[in-house]
């Protein structure tokens, strides 16, 4: 267990349940009833994974925060919007295109695989370019042990993400409303081989929300939210750093880099403090990390690098 | 004279209903999985929305000749007032909880911040003069000041935009309401003044005719 977060800043998950519990009751009394949109199942598909050394910290935000607040503009550019109208996308079966500078392309099922990987749950913090951050226990594996699978070339410098492109599902990927669409998101081949890079199937023991990424999402901790690609179809490894849509998009104030950085800001906003969410009224905001606080893990791959200038 | 003052009154109540209803969702646990943000949002809104009702009173009057409403302006005005100040000390107090450190790197670096701050600013002064003997103490400036509405109008949609990432439709929406309502106002101005030019002989001051 490493950075561990003093408890005086983690979420309250049961201060949480506590408060939705009572409301519960109240509402019951008078009549009403609640039927929770994504209630957590008792018997979680996987109950007892290896907790991963990686993980950050204990205490997780209470799953209904992390599932009905995030960003798919693919969607919706409301967050509980996007929630809604992503359960329309069809996940099943799902298949993922690994080409580029690899000895062994190819296209594969992601049951395939699964079979092929050991899942591990690692509980990483999630930095959002907006300032907000969440603790979530994701379910995945390390990107690295499948990359060495298809066994990169030694001209592989980069790496690039491809998300699903439905535009008869994705209604903004009609008309490329703010990005130009499907979402691509890229990595050094060494930020990609580093083993906190995860590629992520679940989360709180479940299966992923397809709002949270389903089937497959790729979860880098040390990076800002955006970085983190949702229903990865495509991965390419190029000789060349590939176009990223967010940087596209606006170069100076969405980095390829995107290395969460208290000390950078964006051009408009502090990327000094952050709001933890699941914290309640008047509780201040926590002070950001470099790199989110994986800097122990992760430094080391920018030192002699200007992180003013490779933001 | 009973019937207005009964108008004054449901007028009143209306204007307080956003704040019930935001108080009702946060102690229903209403505001979303970001309930800090959300009510940031949500005073923002009725703030610039008070603003946006406080600037189409004169257009509205202009082109219907309907006269019952400018009574009511300034008390739209104040209630723009209300919803900035608790905009305000809801970042301050609910968010930042007087963290005054933080709140410093904050708005030093938040550009977007910048223009809430100017916008404020210029509504709490226009608040302070809304009295009556402020308006006879100030003669033809309080005129003169109270048209920066339209700077704090432009500029709290400037900090409502700032701050977003990428999705712009409702700023937009208000940025074109601050607009028509802007635009109407320069227009009525351009041709008061070049009616006026038309009418009234030569050598007398036309000035006066154009506010």
């Amino acid at each position: 267990m490493i950075n561990k977060i003093p408890n005086s800043e983690i979420t309250d998950s049961k201060a949480f349940k506590d408060r939705r519990r009572i409301i519960k009751a109240i509402l019951a009394a008078t009549g009403s009833s609640i039927v929770p949109a994504f209630a957590a199942s008792d018997n979680a598909r996987w109950q007892n994974l290896p907790k991963s050394n990686l993980s950050t910290g204990i205490m997780t935000t209470p799953s209904e925060i992390v599932e009905n607040y995030t960003n798919y503009y693919e969607f919706s550019f409301n967050k509980k919007e996007a929630t809604k109208l992503a359960q329309s996308l069809p996940i099943d079966p799902w298949s993922l295109q690994i080409s580029g500078e690899v000895e062994k392309p190819g296209t594969f099922i992601l049951e395939d695989i699964l079979r092929q990987q050991t899942l591990e749950e690692r509980i990483y913090r999630f930095r959002c370019v907006e300032a907000w951050s969440m603790v979530i226990p994701w379910v995945g594996f390390s990107l690295g042990d499948l990359l060495k699978k298809v066994n990169p070339l030694s001209t592989a410098k980069f790496i690039k993400f491809t998300s699903i492109y439905q535009p008869e599902i994705m209604a903004n990927q009609n008309t490329n409303t703010v990005l130009e669409w499907p979402y691509t998101e890229g990595l050094r081949i060494d930020e990609a081989m580093h083993p906190l890079t995860l590629l992520a199937v679940g989360m709180y023991g479940e299966t992923l929300p397809k709002q949270n990424g389903a089937p497959l999402r790729l979860i880098v901790p040390w990076k800002y939210g955006f970085k983190n690609i949702k229903a990865i179809v495509k991965i390419e490894l190029l000789k060349k750093p590939p176009t990223t849509s967010w940087n596209t998009f606006a170069r100076n104030e969405y980095g390829f880099y995107a290395n969460v950085n208290p000390l950078v800001k964006h051009p408009r906003w502090s990327q000094n403090s952050e709001r933890l969410l699941g914290s309640e009224f008047f509780t201040p905001r926590r002070k950001t990390e470099l790199f989110n606080g994986y800097g122990e893990q992760v430094a080391a791959l920018y030192k002699d690098m200007d992180l003013r200038h490779f933001f | 004279m009973i019937q207005k003052s009964n108008l004054r009154l449901k007028i009143l109540i209306v204007c307080w209903l956003p704040l019930l209803f935001l108080l009702v969702d946060a102690v229903f646990d209403n505001l979303g999985s970001n309930p800090i943000r959300a009510l940031h949002i949500r005073l923002g809104d009725w703030a610039l929305r008070f603003l946006c009702i406080t600037l189409a009173i004169t257009p509205i009057q202009a082109v219907t000749n309907w006269r019952g409403m400018s009574e009511y302006r300034r008390m739209f005005g104040l209630f723009t007032f209300v919803y900035a100040s608790l905009h305000m000390l809801g970042y301050l107090i609910v968010d930042q909880v007087l963290h005054w450190k933080i709140i410093g790197v904050d708005i030093l670096e938040s550009s977007y911040i910048w223009f809430g701050i100017i916008s404020y600013f210029i509504i709490f002064v226009l608040a302070i003069t809304t009295p009556n003997w402020s308006k006879k103490v100030m003669g033809k400036n309080w005129k003169k000041l109270h048209r920066f509405i339209y700077l704090a109008a432009i500029a709290a949609v400037t900090h409502y935009f700032w701050q977003l990432k990428g999705n712009l439709a409702e700023p937009f929406l208000y940025s074109i309401i601050v607009f028509i309502l802007l635009g109407f106002r320069v227009l009525i101005s351009f041709k008061t003044r070049h009616m006026s030019k038309l009418m009234i002989p030569k050598g007398r001051k036309t000035s006066k005719l154009s506010d």
